[in-house]
């Protein structure tokens, strides 16, 4: 039995959880340095969950069990996931027991509990959280479903190893349905990983925040979970974008091909951070009703990417 | 030993028939009542369960023929494994739910006699069995007819109250206006049969055999489309469904929408694929579209919802759209020759009729434990109840992951499913429908991530939080029966989400018979941990993985975190500064809502009002508040409300016809019988 | 360049053409509006030049040329001049909300893909599956007409409209003779003057470009 496999998919889910912090460092400090501030570090992420670990639990008196087994079940399921996007190699042996379909799901279950938990203490705001997080969820999972059917078509297939292999090898270079696909991507990408101008990830305001007001009553390792999750989330939608979308330099099997996809994979991440900054910089958060037409337009971009494939194509 | 399945499931209708007898004797000791005759359904549920899976698995078609009935038109019955499929449906959900009743209806007997609810619960229950094992026109409709009436009185139970009364009502004529589409159709095709003459057309093997002209065909299948999606609850055809299913006994509702739903989809499979078995696109199509609105209209009404029964019936709504696009997709497929294609559309379809059956028997059962402890289905008065009810909460929980679509449970299997069937349509030779239905595809996506919102709602507000009400009742857990019949339920949903692969490899027989294919030789080729509907490469999902995995990661990281012992304070809540935070100022269901009320508002009419105290001394610092919601569906008086009006205008016309003297009625008489005599001579 | 990958460019500024002609019809700001319309003509000249280069028909270099300097920087620029003249700060106002909007858009891309399709079966030119997306820009250009009330906005609309049929022209047939395509400019110059001075009436008129105000001329109120 060839033992590669679970090796390169032990060290992708390792890696991801090792570098989702450093990420989300680096889209923070590109961020300062766009609006002249002085720059925490890279590594300030780390510090902060090293912090939260190991600070105590404070929980309401009214939580149930649902506020205490979510951050566990969300932190699962994007570990899960990290091992799902053939990031390192292409036969990773879960890889095949999810396709994209399924991923999508995988997030929907921690948004699933990431509400309940939300509305589990009673206050107004974790209410209000939920409430706003499911209908925009609501509204962006279609449009994040049809840019991926778009891609599965063009594929032939809705495993993300059997796409990765047919856009890479593919005799195209220019496929209006993969580029369509790609813009609808990105901005449900923003809604479903809560940055502006969906949702804003710094805000403590009560009025605009969405996915932090359900956090709100979190503390100790239970936020830490959170906050490690969510970096994974983000990390994952870039590497995502970057795997289904621009699939240089994926490893097919050996481990000299797993490290250069590993440099690869640095290389994108840190130019979708790029990318990522410029959009949050140049744009301001919409209100919460002005988001039906910018995750319409997600829901459009996929529909034309679709629409393409089957007129231009 | 030699015993063919028919005649178990003979044998469970005969204990059903025989229970509801038995009842009536039975009825000054109706603890023993209750206890007798809920322990004999749930046997013969579990013999008719044993009955269907048997036939399933062993892909027999068994038939009996019964010398009673109308002289010369004896009874049919057919045991082939589609019935057996949906006998396995209904057997397995009423078996949960007689064991759920042996401790739900107890609590009844308190505040009323229950003698009714026990007989005609066991005539519903033998009703179901009559309809699926039925091979003849005649022995179909007196079943259907059986369970109508018998659903008819169970809705009526509690008939004190107006809105029942109406309910039943409304359900009653529905029922009957499709019942009469149901038997027009099996007119038409008996009578195709035999060239309108004689009566010997009326088994359903005479209908199998016979061919049919494309314009009677069509007739046949739009009226007896028209009669099932009336009693499946088919938008716009739906409107009875959310008044009647929630006024029932809680395990009446969970039967009614678990499982006599699917008599209709059962009815719609056999007439199409089974009866008539050639038809163009077009037929699949208008079932499509119908499912397709079915979906995202049923979930979006279920949001709006504060009654929690309401919602789940509306949610019903919605699922049965589900099964339809997995239907009308099988039924595009084989009309254009695709019966790979074909089975697995159709596998997705009946795969979600068995999960509803779960999940909605499940979450009906929890809500009957609701309201079992709280009395209560308003969600907006209630809050908190998990700490009160711990084992209904976790099992609710259950049920509302499963609807939602979320893995590994199974409703995400059987809309994976249809996904696949959805993004393998470009197989299609027709360029236009090719583009057209991964729309569909959208659709399903959108009503997936509807229903996650709607049961976040129904499970957040029902039972996190506080007591929204002004006094908190004393509430206790569900007695064991209860919590039994939830359990088996919320097992069958985890078992059907994470084994799918067996499951399709069991049912696999049905598609055989219909479409003429399977789809377990691939679904399964790679074992039984893997799902591969059509090949390995194009798509593969694997339940036990994604189970054992996220509970592997949850394992090691609170075994992880718990290591080093950090303490958990429990303190009040945080106010944000504010003082005196109170229950009421939690997020309640309408609240929760509005944004989607707000974006799909279209769809619905919506009147809403805000009435600020005048006694205040300036707009700023109102006193009091009142603020009322009206939401209504559309169809109701874009549809009905005109029927309603027109037959009443016409009834108000022939009342006029009521003089009232003796000698105008005989004038009536005299003057119709000359008239007779005059066509007639 | 071979035929393949020709083909591959043609479509995607296809799909280019087809994501402005979306982003016009969504777009609330004028501004907004006039960039995107330049982009279109933008895309479309690069196309017309490659199909020219591609089918080898030298007077489509021409045409290209002609769409470049007309609709990418002389018509632009007349709308920027009249909109800081007219003083045109605000968003403009839609009839039918953006989200339905979109959705007929969609529709009507279906619509023109079905119509077109016995066209498709019969050329055999490079350009064939962009015929679609020439007449839903077409149709996209008269639904943004229909939905838009600001006259500023109609008559961009009008100017996609006619970008869609050069596209139509340049997909279908490579092309219409230089002549016409000549008079069809010079038609869309005069055009944008003739609406330029329309404008300035209506603006004094009724104080305002919002056409509905234009009701009020009707007579018996």
């Amino acid at each position: 039995m060839n033992l590669y496999p679970f090796a390169a998919e032990m060290l992708q889910i390792l890696i991801i959880l090792a570098i989702a912090p450093a990420f989300v460092g680096w889209v923070r400090m590109l961020k300062c340095w766009l609006q002249g501030r002085t720059t925490a570090g890279l590594f300030q992420p780390y510090r902060d969950l090293m912090k939260l670990f190991a600070k105590d639990v404070i929980l309401a008196e009214n939580a149930s069990w649902i506020f205490r087994f979510t951050p566990y079940i969300v932190f699962g399921t994007a570990t899960l996931a990290g091992g799902i996007i053939p990031m390192l190699s292409v036969d990773l042996p879960l890889a095949a027991s999810a396709d994209a379909i399924v991923l999508v799901a995988l997030f929907a279950i921690a948004r699933f509990f990431t509400s309940l938990a939300g509305m589990d203490i009673g206050t107004a705001f974790g209410g209000m959280g939920s409430s706003r997080e499911m209908t925009i969820a609501s509204l962006a999972e279609p449009a994040m479903l049809m840019a991926i059917f778009t891609v599965s078509l063009a594929a032939g297939s809705t495993s993300l190893s059997q796409i990765v292999q047919v856009v890479f090898s593919g005799q195209s270079v220019l496929r209006p349905s993969l580029a369509f696909a790609f813009l609808a991507f990105v901005l449900v990408s923003l809604a479903e990983t809560g940055r502006i101008p969906v949702d804003n990830p710094t805000t403590h305001l009560e009025l605009t925040m969405i996915h932090e007001a359900m956090l709100l009553e979190y503390s100790g390792r239970h936020l830490a979970l959170f906050e490690w999750a969510g970096m994974m989330k983000l990390t994952l939608f870039m590497a995502l974008g970057a795997v289904l979308f621009f699939p240089w330099g994926i490893g097919t099997g050996s481990i000299i091909a797993s490290g250069l996809a590993f440099v690869f994979l640095l290389l994108k991440l840190a130019a979708a951070g790029i990318v990522l900054v410029l959009i949050e910089t140049g744009l301001a958060k919409m209100r919460l009703f002005r988001l039906t037409e910018f995750l319409g337009s997600a829901f459009l971009m996929a529909t034309l990417g679709m629409l393409s494939f089957f007129i231009l194509e | 030993m030699n015993i063919a399945p028919i005649e178990l499931a003979g044998a469970a209708v005969i204990l059903l028939l025989g229970s509801a007898v038995l009842a009536m004797f039975l009825s000054r000791f109706q603890h023993l009542l209750v206890a007798v005759s809920f322990s004999l359904a749930s046997v013969a549920s579990l013999v008719a369960l044993v009955a269907g899976a048997w036939t399933v698995s062993s892909n027999i078609a068994n038939q009996a023929v019964m010398a009673i009935g109308l002289p010369d038109l004896p009874f049919h019955l057919r045991l082939d494994p589609l019935a057996g499929f949906f006998l396995t449906i209904v057997g397995g959900l009423s078996f949960f739910v007689s064991i759920y009743s042996l401790g739900y209806v107890k609590g009844i007997i308190a505040q009323r006699p229950v003698t009714r609810l026990v007989v005609f619960y066991a005539l519903f229950l033998a009703g179901m069995f009559m309809v699926i094992l039925a091979d003849d026109a005649l022995f179909f409709l007196v079943a259907w007819e059986v369970m109508a009436a018998a659903s008819y009185f169970l809705v009526l139970f509690e008939d004190e109250h107006l809105e029942n009364r109406r309910a039943a009502f409304l359900y009653m004529v529905v029922a009957h206006v499709g019942a009469i589409a149901i038997l027009l159709s099996f007119g038409v095709m008996a009578g195709l049969v035999t060239g309108f003459e004689g009566f010997h057309g009326y088994t359903f093997d005479a209908m199998r055999q016979a061919e049919y002209t494309p314009a009677w065909a069509t007739a046949a299948f739009l009226l007896s489309f028209f009669g099932f999606a009336a009693k499946a609850g088919v938008i716009p055809l739906h409107v009875w469904l959310p008044e009647a299913h929630p006024v029932a006994p809680s395990n009446v509702s969970a039967l009614m929408s678990g499982v006599m739903l699917k008599t209709a989809i059962y009815g719609i499979v056999r007439v199409t694929f089974d009866l008539i078995h050639v038809f163009p696109w077009w037929w699949g199509a208008l079932v499509l579209m119908l499912g397709l609105i079915s979906a995202v209209l049923g979930v979006l009404f279920a949001l709006m919802q504060n009654d929690l029964k309401r919602l789940l019936a509306y949610s019903s709504v919605e699922n049965i759209g589900i099964v339809l696009i997995g239907i009308g997709l099988a039924m595009i497929f084989t009309s254009f020759q695709l019966p790979l294609l074909a089975a697995l559309a159709l596998t997705a379809g009946l795969y979600h009729a068995l999960n509803h059956a779960m999940f909605k028997g499940l979450l009906f059962m929890g809500a009957g434990g609701v309201l079992h402890a709280a009395h209560e289905r308003n969600m907006e008065k209630m809050g908190g109840l998990i700490h009160m009810l711990p084992w209904t909460s976790g099992l609710f929980l259950v049920g509302c992951v499963s609807i939602s679509g979320l893995p590994p449970f199974n409703g995400f299997v059987s809309e994976w499913l249809t996904f696949q069937a959805f993004l393998l349509s470009p197989s299609l030779p027709s360029p236009l429908m090719k583009l057209l239905i991964p729309m569909g595809a959208a659709l399903l996506a959108l009503t997936a991530a509807l229903s996650a919102a709607c049961f976040v709602k129904a499970f957040g507000v029902t039972f996190l939080g506080q007591w929204r009400g002004q006094h908190a009742p004393q509430i206790h857990e569900v007695n064991w029966p209860m919590k039994l019949g939830m359990i088996m339920a919320a097992v069958c949903c985890l078992f059907l989400g994470i084994l799918p692969t067996l499951v399709i490899d069991w049912m696999d027989s049905v598609p055989e018979h219909l479409v003429g294919s399977k789809i377990s030789t691939t679904a399964g080729a790679f074992g039984w941990m893997w799902l591969t509907p059509v090949a390995r490469e194009r798509a593969s999902y694997s339940g036990p993985m994604v189970f054992f995995v996220i509970l592997a990661v949850i394992v090691i990281a609170y075994l992880i975190l718990h290591v080093k012992k950090g303490s958990i304070k429990r303190v009040p809540l945080w106010d944000c500064g504010f003082e005196k935070v109170t229950q009421r100022m939690q997020y309640t269901s309408t609240s929760f809502a509005m944004p989607l009320r707000r974006i799909f508002g279209f769809f619905f009419s919506i009147r809403e009002r805000v009435k600020l105290d005048p006694q205040a001394a300036h707009r700023a610092f109102p006193g009091k508040m009142h603020y009322a919601l009206r939401i209504r569906d559309r169809f109701w008086g874009w549809i009905y409300k005109p029927l309603v009006d027109a037959s009443f205008l016409m009834s108000r016309l022939v009342g006029k016809l009521q003089q009232g003297r003796i000698q105008t009625y005989l004038i009536y008489s005299f003057v119709t019988i000359i008239f007779l005599l005059m066509v007639t001579r | 360049m071979n035929l393949h990958i020709a083909a591959q460019i043609n479509s995607f500024l296809a799909a280019l053409v087809l994501l402005t002609a979306f982003g016009m019809l969504v777009q609330k700001r004028v501004y907004g509006l006039i960039h995107l319309f330049a982009w279109q003509g933008f895309f479309l000249s690069l196309n017309t030049a490659i199909v020219g280069f591609v089918a080898d028909r030298h007077h489509l270099y021409i045409s290209s040329v002609l769409t470049l300097s007309l609709k990418v920087f002389l018509l632009p620029y007349i709308l920027h001049v009249l909109i800081h003249r007219l003083k045109i700060r605000k968003e403009v106002e839609t009839i039918v909300n953006i989200p339905t909007t979109m959705m007929i858009g969609i529709a009507l891309v279906i619509f023109s893909y079905h119509l077109t399709a016995p066209v498709r079966e019969l050329s055999n030119l490079v350009t064939r599956s962009t015929i679609a997306v020439a007449l839903a820009t077409v149709m996209l250009g008269l639904l943004m007409m229909i939905t838009r009330k600001h006259a500023v906005t109609q008559i961009i609309g009008f100017l996609a409209l006619e970008n869609g049929l050069f596209f139509a022209a340049t997909s279908a047939t490579y092309g219409m003779p230089l002549v016409v395509e000549l008079g069809v400019a010079l038609d869309v110059l005069i055009a944008a003057f003739i609406f330029g001075i329309f404008f300035f009436h209506i603006n004094r008129t009724f104080d305002s470009l919002d056409v509905e105000q234009m009701a009020r001329l009707k007579e018996g109120d």
